[in-house]
């Protein structure tokens, strides 16, 4: 199983904080995660097509970055604090 | 290091105090405050979203990396979350140092990377309703002169 978290206006747009899933096949990096979160549902098709940062296990990744069973992943927007 | 996410107000005065003994020279700091407008358009107050983990482990690397680049003695990071109105306190960097160059640089740099690396969120209220804070290009520039 992967974790994946929503924050911000991703969470907003669509209506899901977290999901838990099991690492769909042929799944190995993070964009091939988006490409199929996106092929689901076409509510990820559009949120995931405006300009969106990825974690994985709470250190800032990019699309390239492997995935492995149990890794929590999240997606969300360019950060605006401070 | 000393870092803190939290809902509650926090005192500059008595943090900058905590950071003074006989081996600092120098202590610099920057508070971070809500402003009432945004962009065109007035602000009523805003709410901010952070990813509990992500955030004080993103903060923590930030510091270390200011104490790998400069001879700190002691350093205190406080960034607030949930609702807060215009005028309210948002963040605090405090850093301590034997000089001034390194305190006003360390300062700086935390804030700069904080700004592009800790996963807090801001959601503005205005008169036409609520809406995310966008990421500006000025801060990924400002944060990119230090690599």
């Amino acid at each position: 199983m992967i974790r994946i978290l929503y924050f911000a206006r991703l969470r907003e747009e669509l209506g899901c904080a977290s999901e838990e899933l099991p690492l769909p096949e042929a799944v190995t990096q993070v964009g091939q995660l988006v490409a199929w979160l996106k092929a689901r549902d076409m509510k990820w098709e559009q949120a995931l097509t405006s300009n969106f940062r990825v974690a994985v296990n709470l250190d800032m990744a990019s699309l390239t970055t492997p995935l492995a069973d149990g890794d929590e992943v999240a997606l969300f927007p360019p950060v605006t604090g401070g | 290091m000393n870092i803190s996410v939290q809902q509650e107000d926090f005192d500059p005065g008595a943090e900058i105090e905590q950071l003074r003994q006989a081996n600092v020279g120098a202590i610099a700091s920057f508070v971070g405050v809500v402003r009432d407008t945004g962009g065109d358009a007035a602000v009523s107050g805003m709410t901010l979203e952070h990813y509990p983990g992500m955030t004080e482990k993103a903060l923590a690397g930030i510091v270390a990396e200011a104490e790998a680049r400069w001879p700190l003695v002691g350093v205190r990071l406080i960034h607030r979350i949930g609702r807060l109105a215009p005028a309210d306190r948002i963040v605090l960097v405090a850093v301590s140092s034997a000089h001034r160059a390194a305190a006003f640089a360390a300062c700086e740099f935390i804030m700069d990377r904080l700004k592009t690396d800790a996963p807090f969120w801001k959601k503005e209220t205005t008169p036409e309703g609520e809406r995310w804070v966008a990421a500006k290009d000025s801060d990924r520039q400002a944060a990119e002169r230090w690599c």
